[in-house]
């Protein structure tokens, strides 16, 4: 029923697709040298202990090998992109002194509106860096920090440091390394003990610039009995070469604290999306990855949670879909540590028109973690023969009384499951966007109500192109 | 004006003749109740008036209030009044039965009404009624559809579509098959109250005792896809009592073949 209409194989992306003429205050020479680092670090006044690290960095990048375990990395050019670029001199907490070509890119894209309307903080980073930060004020009363990255090193440096690489090490991976040694922008996020924030904090990315690298590195720690939930949302306009997203994500949930992080990623199709999040859960505490991969040429992103405390939970809730020249590889980490931890990943890929998802997962659970729970489910639908969906499933448990599930379906949708919506009225795209929904139902119904909607709206959308 | 109007239909499932030409007149707001061995073609008929892209339409026509039915595409079908309850409803997963039947009930309305918060109101207060007249839980609004319902469940949730679409003509395959005796009660006493608002209904059915309440007009009989006989309720009667093979000889013959 599905029909193979290539004219028609993106998300909507002309409402991201738009280019602003490259307006900038400063950028690096194009690849990636010992100098474009120093520079990086130079343009930022930073400590010496950060410019080392950064060093330290790239040397573990360039030795280490690119991986050939995911997608297809072989026309990465590493020299080919710009690793730093400075949109404005300063970053500001007022809309309107932000430069009017950047302002109207993130009205355009609707951002301080949904300021306005359902966050309790925002940023907005433009290409290296975070070009707005704002917290709304009660929370900032509380001690909520929730500041750029450079800002949080320049004006919390200790706590800044505590935190560093702690939970991505430089030598983790290859793209961890390289973020590492020319990092710039991201959030750095302290919630204070027993600070509850009920409405999402954001972060907004946006690439405007060709070959360019962003390389954001975010931060959260919430401390013990604090509660968030973290948005990210991420665009770029569409060009003929490729650019480089690689960030890195480190968030520390202490005792009986919670946190969750979502990511919507609708990057163009010409980003390669290479991201390392991960983070450490305390005893009591809760993390939940819900990340939403629809853009990009190439992500890998594998959300990673580290359940060290007893009783700690963890959850990963992916939906993934790849259309024509994409593959999704992503998937989840679990690590077992504590006692009576439980987790789940529940994955939901969906391909089409030779698009391919894949799902890479690991269960691990170490000798001492006695009395864990964990499941994990994997479905995935494929809207045409030509796409491709693969599973990667690892588990190793070294405690005999781990109760661990895992399930995983593939398959199309039916005809008679078409038949039957449209047999009362509804048209064949909208049928299928409903049945695309409904299967990806589990992770819309986690989303703020305005992102369920937008999803919706994108896979409506989508699904209009695929019905002659 | 005839509500349906069907003749020498042919059609085939998996290039397999299925029906053989089928003539039948439904004038608008009257109950014809179609009855037949199994394997007769009674649901092939319901499906290749729907549109099941399965079901192909070999020869014959269909109009649908003097309109060509068999050109139109399902939803279009549907929007122009048509309903099929299923013999077999399948179930759709993540999609809630709330939210499904609003977007059908905005898909007839051109005007997009979609989101005005009153006829959102209305429409979950109708539905709630419904659910409460065939004695379903309200808990059916929100979880997704037919997922995990009984049998009768499912039947009467067709129902409960009905009654929320509002459709001119029904088809009605085996509406009453597997209910229990409560149940069916309520879904005859359902469709009774239609026939208020001149709904017209073609009626796929086993048992008499649906055909009694409902007082139809007519009675045909289908055999190897074919109406091969078409009377009044009496007809439903005599069958139960002497068996198919009367019936054969009766309206085709001492011989029964129903070819000549
Ligand atoms: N989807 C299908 N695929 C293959 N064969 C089919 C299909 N639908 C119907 N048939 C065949 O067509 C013939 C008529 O089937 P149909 O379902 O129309 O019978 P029916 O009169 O509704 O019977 P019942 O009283 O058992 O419901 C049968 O031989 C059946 O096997
Ligand atoms: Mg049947």
């Amino acid at each position: 029923m599905v029909e193979n209409n290539k004219d028609n194989f993106s998300f909507n992306q002309e409402k991201y697709d738009f280019k602003d003429a490259e307006k900038y205050v400063y950028k690096t020479t194009k690849g990636l040298s010992r100098e474009v680092v120093e520079e990086i670090s130079r343009q930022k006044k930073e400590p010496k202990w950060m410019l080392d690290i950064r060093l330290k960095a790239l040397d573990v990048f360039l030795k280490k090998p690119t991986p050939l375990w995911g997608g297809d990395l072989s026309s990465l050019d590493y020299d080919s992109y710009t690793y730093y670029i400075k949109p404005s001199e300063k970053k500001s907490e007022n809309w309107e002194e932000i430069p009017e070509n950047i302002k109207k890119t993130f009205d355009k894209l609707g951002v301080p509106e949904a300021e306005r309307k359902f966050l309790a903080g925002l940023g907005a980073q433009y290409e290296s860096e975070m070009v707005y930060h704002s917290i709304r004020e009660d929370l900032a009363k509380k001690g909520v920090i929730f500041l750029d990255t450079e800002s949080g090193l320049r004006e919390y440096p200790e706590l800044f440091r505590e935190y560093f690489t702690k939970l991505v090490p430089i030598e983790d991976n290859k793209f961890a390394a390289l973020n590492t040694a020319c990092w710039s922008g991201g959030s750095f996020i302290y919630i204070p003990k027993g600070v509850e924030i009920d409405i999402p904090l954001q972060a907004y990315f946006r690439i405007n610039s060709e070959r360019m690298g962003q390389f954001e590195r975010t931060i959260i720690v919430a401390d013990e009995g604090a509660k968030l939930h973290y948005i990210e949302g991420c665009t770029a306009p569409q060009y003929s070469t490729l650019s480089l997203h690689t960030g890195v994500i480190e968030i520390f949930v202490r005792k009986n604290a919670k946190v969750r992080y979502t990511t919507i990623q609708n990057w163009a199709r010409n980003i390669y999306n290479l991201v390392t999040q991960r983070s450490m859960v305390e005893e009591g505490g809760s993390m939940e990855w819900v990340d939403g991969n629809l853009g990009s040429k190439l992500t890998m992103k594998y959300p990673a949670i580290y359940l060290i405390g007893d009783n700690a939970k963890g959850k990963i809730l992916s939906i993934t879909f790849a259309t024509e020249a994409q593959h999704q590889d992503a998937g989840g980490k679990i690590i077992h540590k504590g006692k009576n931890t439980s987790s789940s990943i529940v994955s939901k890929s969906i391909s089409r028109f030779s698009g391919r998802c894949s799902y890479r997962g690991l269960v691990k659970i170490l000798k001492g973690a006695t009395g864990v729970k964990s499941s994990v489910k994997c479905d995935a639908l494929m809207l045409d023969e030509k796409s491709r969906s693969d599973t990667y499933p690892t588990m190793q448990v070294e405690e005999e009384d781990a109760v661990i599930s895992h399930e995983a379906t593939v398959g199309k949708i039916s005809d008679d499951v078409i038949h039957y919506i449209m047999s009362r009225g509804i048209k064949e795209s909208d049928a299928q966007a409903m049945v695309v929904m409904g299967f990806i139902e589990q992770f819309a119904k986690e989303l703020p109500m305005e992102y369920a909607v937008e999803l919706n709206r994108l896979i409506q959308l989508e699904m209009e192109g695929s019905v002659g | 004006m005839n509500a349906l109007s069907i003749k020498s239909l042919k059609s085939s499932v998996e290039e397999k003749t299925i029906l053989n030409g089928v003539d039948l007149e439904l004038p608008e707001g009257e109950i014809h109740i179609i009855m037949g061995p199994n394997g007769s073609g009674k649901s092939t008929l319901a499906n290749t008036l729907m549109g099941h892209p399965k079901y192909k339409n070999i020869e014959g026509e269909a109009l649908l209030f003097g309109e060509d039915l068999l050109s139109m595409k399902v939803d279009e079908r549907a929007r122009k009044g048509l309903f099929l309850a299923f013999q077999y409803p399948v179930e759709i997963e993540g999609v809630a039965l709330g939210h499904f039947l609003y977007s059908a009930l905005s898909a007839r309305s051109e005007s997009g009404e979609k989101k005005d918060p009153k006829k959102i109101l209305q429409f979950r207060n109708s539905l709630k009624d419904s659910l409460s007249i065939l004695d379903l839980s309200q808990d059916f609004i929100n979880r997704s559809l037919n997922v995990g319902a009984s049998g009768g469940e499912k039947k009467r949730l067709e129902v409960a579509q009905i009654m929320t679409l509002k459709p001119k003509v029904v088809l009605l395959d085996e509406i009453d098959s597997g209910l229990d005796i409560d149940s069916s009660k309520l879904v005859a006493k359902a469709i009774k109250d239609m026939r208020k608002d001149k709904i017209s209904a073609l009626i796929i059915t086993h048992y008499p005792r649906i055909i009694d309440y409902l007082e139809p007009e007519k009675v045909h009989i289908m055999a190897q896809g074919k109406i091969i006989c078409s009377r009044g309720i009496e007809l439903a009667h005599d069958l139960e009592k002497k068996g198919y093979d009367w019936v054969l000889k009766e309206c085709c013959g001492e011989n029964g073949d129903i070819d000549g």
